[in-house]
């Protein structure tokens, strides 16, 4: 037996509205078991540290480092990925404003700006700063991604 | 025009909001193996001895991997085995690969590897690497294979020497009334793209070896695994598909060796590598680091004479992509000007640093750091107003630079222009300092910047075109999409070309080298530029194949016929078509009888005219034409905390034409974001053993959302006259005059001169204070 084969266990993940019941290892990061497990590979490994929020996904309607969570501790809890999001008004944002252009930032940010819209719909600069500043993108400027952002929270009728 | 510079939404849009983008690490193959590297602690150490007893042992391990058998590898030079041997030479280096059944237990079995080193003497900077009595980072330089037109200086650290010799130095200095002199620093730094590197391969019974990677040049992993490990080149596979970003970065050739490698150890079963952000940072290939000493004289009029320059590069412990690095900066050396009498050394160095690849402007940021510094301190002791004497002395078509390349407006473009728009857009009529009531102090700085490729002379670029049943057509380049659009761009080119709908063209986004035609690499801003004329060859290809087929039918001559909407026509008689689906796959005549057959368009470019460089003098022709543009920053300056916010950031870039808006200002945005990242905040600290001690996103950090100024881009149109509808590349121009900006602007801020590099409050205030030498 591998030593890595001892501490396992089955637990059971509700993912995207879909329950999934997944054998892991006690140490599995939440990420690793969306990618390798479930094949949900939206979420991205960027530095596995909490630093640069492409891995993050929805937990109880919060954005979430799944880099930094284990699996285990999400039992019972409702997860979102950027495969759970149907034509949602962030995605289609990040379309018209070229708020893109390598893409792997991009499930992350859309995750954390969506879930941002969710609970501050109409957030100030302030608060879309905090939020946003747990993201990393190194392609863009960021200027699409703001814009792309105060589209969806409704900026442009407050100003 | 109809879809030529139109911002239409990108091919890869959908995928990449969805989350069913994949890059290489998101493809799952049942039963890979998983490799981990061992990396070397130490900056410069002899190897005493490798113990991989323990990690054997562990089950489920199934290869460890040591350099001592493997073959030297190395673009410039050839002097770095994939896992080092005897010595290593950088913090970081790979020593150790193991492979086994899951990452975990390969982690598990890397750290269970015990290596005995011998620390030796580090060789810390390309200065301290030019003097006589530094340490060699490399003792046998004389027995390593190199590129022709490299010039390796055994006994010393210097790997490549390219000199400009142009007019007559001492002419020059006679007639400059005003001199002056600067030294300037920046230590290797990181691309960070989102997506660490990857590389998953199999060795096939047959032999054929199957590498998937995360690369912007897949064409070369393919030579140069071929090469290294003498494995005929047809059967080398290599697939790339979406890549997360690249900068350059991904251009090196480093962990698909060690893909092969591991694949070779374990009889060919199918290996995954996956770098952690650390690895990353510190085991693959950085961002070159720069010496530079410039001293640059005018007249008192202010027209500039001569510059006598030498630019050590940081290449770090191999030459790899260094050596042609000093040469991309010799070819450039000095800034946009019209300067008759150069004298310039530009020096691949070694040092103990990450080694280093391309990085987004290949060399041209950080030598336009020191010049266009240089420039604003001449302006100075001149008496000139900096954007004066820059407008001045612009380099104009009748020109030539510092390879005595004489321009022309096709391959130069207007940086007169350039510089008029820059002035209007940051109001530098308004002034260039100004003290506001609470203290704080708002400060411009504006720099010019210029660059051509310096890429093989023969690089060039393939696409191939083919029907789908209902007309539509698939478009096939060897461009890697790493984020520039360039494939959606391409899409555009043929759309106008063939006058049909843009949904209508499905392009091919991944890569592989065995059915995607080559594209070189994707670098150096030339993918729209090469692969948009092979573009438009192989519609012509198409146009003809598809009129011949017609006249036949039409019972007409080809030069009568038209074709447009998926449809081909009679000039004078449109309702004599017949639809592309008609005759795509051949066309069938009521009776049964077929003719045609399937139509596949075919294009190519290969770069024309380009020359080596001359080994005594520079002379020669580097690229096709050089992008020009006019760049500024303004910032706001607190004098009493030494801190700063970038406030606005402005390019006006002479692109040509535009092929799609709003790509192409994203282009130039991000790339001014990275290079104020680059020239605010990044870089790599090293301490006193050479050891890097920030590796991580959260000690390394580029700009964050909120910390981005206001951009301002502008556009000048001069266009490339042998360019797809005269676009000229832009990928990189944005970057270039950032560092040089910020540095100007926070240098009439702070009042002292910034001659290094990253611009952060500690530097502004060490060198107000006078604590300049007081190493970190």
């Amino acid at each position: 037996m591998l030593k890595d084969e001892r501490y396992r266990i089955t637990i059971k993940l509700k993912v995207n509205g879909e329950e999934k019941m997944v054998d892991i290892r006690t140490a599995d990061t939440l990420l690793y078991v969306l990618r390798e497990k479930l094949g949900l590979t939206g979420a991205k490994p960027g530095c596995l540290n909490g630093d640069c929020g492409a891995c993050t996904v929805g937990i109880n309607q919060r954005p979430m480092k799944s880099c930094l969570m284990l699996a285990a501790e999400t039992e019972e809890k409702e997860i979102v990925t950027i495969e759970g999001l149907k034509s949602s008004p962030m995605q289609k944002a990040f379309i018209e404003h070229f708020a893109f252009q390598c893409g792997y930032c991009t499930s992350g940010f859309i995750m954390n700006a969506h879930l941002l819209s969710k609970r501050h719909p109409s957030g100030s600069d302030d608060i879309i700063k905090e939020w946003l500043a747990s993201n990393i993108c190194r392609c863009t400027g960021y200027k699409e991604i703001e814009d792309a952002v105060k589209s969806v929270l409704h900026f442009s009728e407050r100003e | 025009m109809e879809i030529i510079g139109k911002s239409v939404i990108r091919k890869d849009a959908l995928e990449k909001v969805t989350g069913t983008a994949r890059y290489t690490n998101d493809y799952m193959f049942k039963g890979s193996l998983h490799a981990k590297i061992v990396v070397s602690p130490y900056a410069h150490a002899r190897i005493q001895a490798i113990d991989v007893q323990a990690a054997i042992a562990i089950p489920g391990v199934h290869a460890v991997v040591t350099g001592e058998h493997l073959p030297l590898t190395g673009e410039g030079v050839r002097d770095r085995r994939p896992l080092a041997f005897e010595k290593v030479r950088y913090h970081g280096e790979a020593v150790v690969l193991v492979v086994a059944e899951t990452p975990a237990l390969a982690e598990h079995a890397a750290s269970s590897v015990h290596i005995q080193y011998e620390p030796l003497p580090v060789v810390h900077s390309p200065s301290a690497a030019i003097e006589p009595d530094s340490p060699l980072v490399h003792e046998h330089m004389h027995i390593y294979k190199h590129d022709e037109t490299v010039y390796p200086e055994p006994g010393t650290n210097v790997a490549n020497r390219v000199k400009i010799r142009k007019g007559n130095i001492e002419e020059g200095w006679q007639k400059s009334e005003l001199i002056v002199e600067e030294t300037f620093s920046l230590s290797p730094s990181d691309h960070a793209a989102m997506e660490t590197r990857s590389a998953a391969a199999e060795i096939l019974p047959n032999g054929l070896v199957k590498i998937i990677t995360s690369s912007q040049a897949p064409f070369m992993v393919k030579k140069l695994i071929s090469e290294y490990f003498e494995i005929e080149a047809g059967k080398v596979i290599v697939e790339t598909p979406l890549v997360g970003g690249g900068y350059g970065g991904k251009a090196a050739v480093q962990l698909e060796l060690l893909a092969y490698l591991a694949s070779k150890a374990v009889g060919g079963r199918l290996v995954k590598i996956l770098n952690t952000r650390e690895e990353d940072m510190l085991t693959s290939p950085a961002h070159v680091g720069l010496d530079a000493k410039i001293k640059l004289g005018c007249s008192k009029e202010g027209l500039l004479q001569a510059a006598d320059i030498l630019y050590l590069f940081d290449s770090g412990a191999y030459a790899d992509k260094g050596t042609d690095l000093s040469k991309a900066a010799a070819a450039d050396c000095t800034g946009p000007y019209r300067l008759e009498h150069i004298f310039c050394d530009s020096l691949c160095v070694y040092t103990n640093h990450p080694y280093a690849s391309p990085f987004r402007g290949f060399s041209h940021s950080e030598l336009l750091f020191a010049f266009e510094r240089t420039m604003d301190i001449l302006a100075k002791k001149a008496g000139i107003d900096p954007l004066e004497f820059r407008e001045k002395n612009a380099i104009l078509p009748g020109d030539t630079t510092p390879t005595q390349v004489r321009l022309t407006s096709s391959s130069v473009g207007n940086l007169p222009e350039c510089i008029r728009r820059l002035k209007q857009l940051i109001k530098w009529e308004e002034g260039q300092r100004t003290v506001h009531e609470n203290g704080l102090i708002t400060a411009k700085g504006i720099s010019c910047v210029w660059k051509t490729s310096t890429i093989e002379t023969n690089a060039g670029s393939g696409v191939i075109l083919t029907f789908n049943p209902d007309g539509s057509v698939n478009l096939m380049s060897g461009v890697i999409e790493l984020g520039t659009g360039t494939k959606t761009v391409l899409a555009q080119i043929l759309a106008e070309k063939l006058q049909m709908r843009l949904e209508r063209i499905h392009v091919r986004m991944e890569v592989d080298t065995q059915t995607t035609p080559e594209h070189w690499k994707t670098v150096a801003s030339r993918g729209t530029f090469m692969a948009g004329r092979a573009v438009l060859e192989a519609a012509e290809d198409v146009i003809n194949q598809l009129k011949k087929i017609a006249s036949c039918i039409f019972r007409a001559s080809e030069e009568d016929i038209e074709i447009k909407d998926e449809k081909v026509f009679l000039r004078d008689e449109p309702e004599t078509s017949l639809a592309f689906k008609e005759i795509v796959y051949g066309y069938k005549y009521p009776n049964g009888n077929a003719i045609g057959g399937q139509i596949i368009g075919r294009g190519n470019y290969i770069l024309r005219g380009m020359t080596y460089l001359d080994k005594e003098t520079g002379a020669g022709r580097p690229g096709p034409e050089w992008t020009v543009a006019a760049e500024g920053v303004e910032v706001e300056y607190n004098p009493r905390t030494y801190r700063y916010r970038i406030v606005k950031a402005v390019s006006v870039i002479d692109i040509g034409t535009v092929l799609n808006e709003k790509m192409a200002r994203g282009q130039v945005m991000g790339a001014m974001s990275m290079g104020l990242s680059f020239a605010g905040r990044e870089t790599f600290w090293f301490d006193s053993n050479g050891r890097i001690l920030n590796p991580q996103l959260r000690k390394y950090r580029p700009l964050r959302y909120g910390e981005h100024p206001e951009y301002v881009v502008d556009f000048v149109h001069t266009p490339q006259l042998d360019a797809a509808y005269g676009a000229r590349g832009v990928g990189e121009h944005g970057l270039l005059g950032m560092p040089a900006s910020l540095g100007n602007s926070l240098t009439v801020a702070a009042e002292t001169e910034l001659n290094q590099l990253p611009l952060i409050p500690e530097l502004i205030w060490r060198m107000k204070e006078g604590n300049a030498d007081d190493s970190v």
